[in-house]
C-alpha cells in the first residue's frame, strides 16, 4: 500500500467521482422494468421446459448485466478493477459443475436404496 | 474504455487503456485501482466475498433440489396470492421485484446528485430508497408469516420436498437481512448528507479519514448489489 501520498491530498479525490448524465440512469431503469415484466410473464403465461429456463436465464443475465454495468458504474471503470471483481465469480461455474454431478449421484443412490422404503 | 480518461481521474498524463492498461496498472508497483477511491475498492472486494456467500446458498439449493426424490413444491402456486378472486401466481414476489428495482433507480440518482454536491436532493433520494427498502422487508415479513401459517418449516412442509423450507428461509432470510442493514445505513448516510458532514469532510465512525460524497457511491454499490442478488434469487428460486 504505497498510495498514502496519493490519498493524503484528498482534494483530488473529489474529482475522481463517477459523473454521468441522468438520462442514462432513466433509460436503464426503464429497461430493468421491462425485463422484470418479461421474466414475470414467463411464469404468468406458464411457459414450460427449455424455453422457460432459457428465457429466465436471458432475462436474469440481462438485468444483472445492466445493474453491474451502469448502476454500479462498471463500464466506466478501468480493466484493472473490472477483471479483479468480475473474473473470480466465473469460477463459481466450476463449483456448479461439481455439485451437478454430486447431486446426480445422490439422486441415483436415493432412488436405488430408498425406493419403496418409506 | 476511452471514457475513463474523460470522466475518471484528474491526473494530467493519459494512462493506457484496455488490456495494455490492465497489465500496466497491475504491474506498476503502486496503487492498482487508479481513479478508484479506497472506500469504493474495499466495498467492491466486500461485495465479491458476499457474491461467494450467496453463490454457496444458491448452489446448495440447486444441489438439494436436484438430489431430492420427492417432488419440489411449485413456487408459482406456493407464492400465489388472491385479492378476492382467482389466485394470481407470484404476484407478491413480482411487486417486491419492482419495488427493489425502483429503489435501485432512486439510489443511482442519489449517487449522481451526491457528486453534484446537491445535499437536499441526495438526502431526499436516499430516504426514498430507504422507504422502498423497508417496504420490501415488510412484504417479505408478510410472505414469511403466510408460509409459516401454511405449515412451511425448515424441516418440512405439506407441499413436497422438505428441503424447500430450509432453502427458502435461509436464502430469503439472508437477503432480507442484507436489505435491513442497507436500510439502516441508508438512513445513516442520509443524515450525514443532510448535516453537511460530507461537505465539511467530518470524520466517520468507522474511519479517521475525512468523509466525502464517495461514501454515497459506496453505499450505492451495496444497495445495487442487494438488488442484484434478488435478480438471481427471483430467477432461480421463484421462477425455476
Amino acid at each position: 500500500m504505497t498510495d498514502g501520498q496519493t490519498q493524503a491530498t484528498h482534494g483530488d479525490a473529489h474529482v475522481e467521482g463517477q459523473q454521468h448524465p441522468l438520462g442514462v440512469y432513466f433509460k436503464i431503469w426503464i429497461w430493468l422494468f421491462v425485463l422484470s415484466a418479461g421474466s414475470y410473464a414467463v411464469d404468468y403465461f406458464h411457459v414450460e421446459g427449455y424455453l422457460r429456463w432459457t428465457l429466465i436465464l436471458i432475462f436474469m443475465m440481462a438485468k444483472a448485466g445492466l445493474i453491474v454495468a451502469v448502476f454500479m458504474h462498471m463500464v466506466w471503470e478501468r480493466l484493472a478493477l473490472i477483471y479483479a471483481i468480475l473474473a473470480p465469480p466465473v469460477f463459481v461455474l466450476v463449483f456448479v459443475a461439481l455439485m451437478t454431478s454430486e447431486a446426480g449421484y445422490t439422486f441415483l443412490t436415493r432412488t436405488i436404496f430408498f425406493s419403496g422404503a418409506s | 474504455m476511452s471514457d475513463t480518461t474523460a470522466t475518471g481521474s484528474a491526473h494530467p498524463t493519459a494512462k493506457p487503456g484496455g488490456v495494455e492498461g490492465f497489465v500496466a496498472d497491475w504491474a506498476s508497483d503502486q496503487r492498482a485501482f487508479k481513479g478508484v477511491p479506497w472506500g469504493k475498492a474495499m466495498m467492491w472486494i466486500f461485495l465479491l466475498s458476499d457474491t461467494f456467500i450467496f453463490s454457496c446458498f444458491l448452489l446448495s439449493y440447486m444441489t438439494v433440489r436436484m438430489s431430492t426424490t420427492v417432488d419440489w413444491p411449485n413456487p408459482s402456486e406456493v407464492f400465489a396470492l388472491s385479492f378476492g378472486g382467482d389466485p394470481i401466481p407470484l404476484i407478491l414476489i413480482a411487486i417486491m421485484t419492482f419495488i427493489l428495482i425502483t429503489s435501485s433507480g432512486t439510489m443511482a440518482l442519489a449517487v449522481n446528485y451526491g457528486y453534484r454536491k446537491n445535499r437536499k436532493m441526495t438526502a431526499i433520494l436516499l430516504v426514498i430508497t430507504a422507504i422502498f427498502g423497508a417496504t420490501f422487508v415488510g412484504m417479505q415479513a408478510f410472505e414469511w408469516s403466510k408460509l409459516i401459517a401454511d405449515g412451511v418449516r425448515p424441516w418440512g412442509n405439506p407441499m413436497g420436498a422438505p428441503q424447500f423450507g430450509a432453502t427458502f428461509f435461509m436464502i430469503t432470510g439472508f437477503h432480507g437481512f442484507h436489505v435491513s442493514v442497507g436500510v439502516l445505513f441508508l438512513l445513516i448516510v442520509a443524515r450525514k448528507v443532510l448535516k453537511g458532514e460530507y461537505d465539511r469532510g467530518d470524520k466517520g465512525f468507522f474511519t479517521s479519514r475525512p468523509g466525502n460524497y464517495e461514501h454515497v457511491e459506496a453505499m450505492g454499490l451495496y444497495w445495487h448489489f442487494v438488488d442484484l442478488v434478488w435478480v438471481f434469487i427471483f430467477a432461480f428460486f421463484y421462477l425455476w
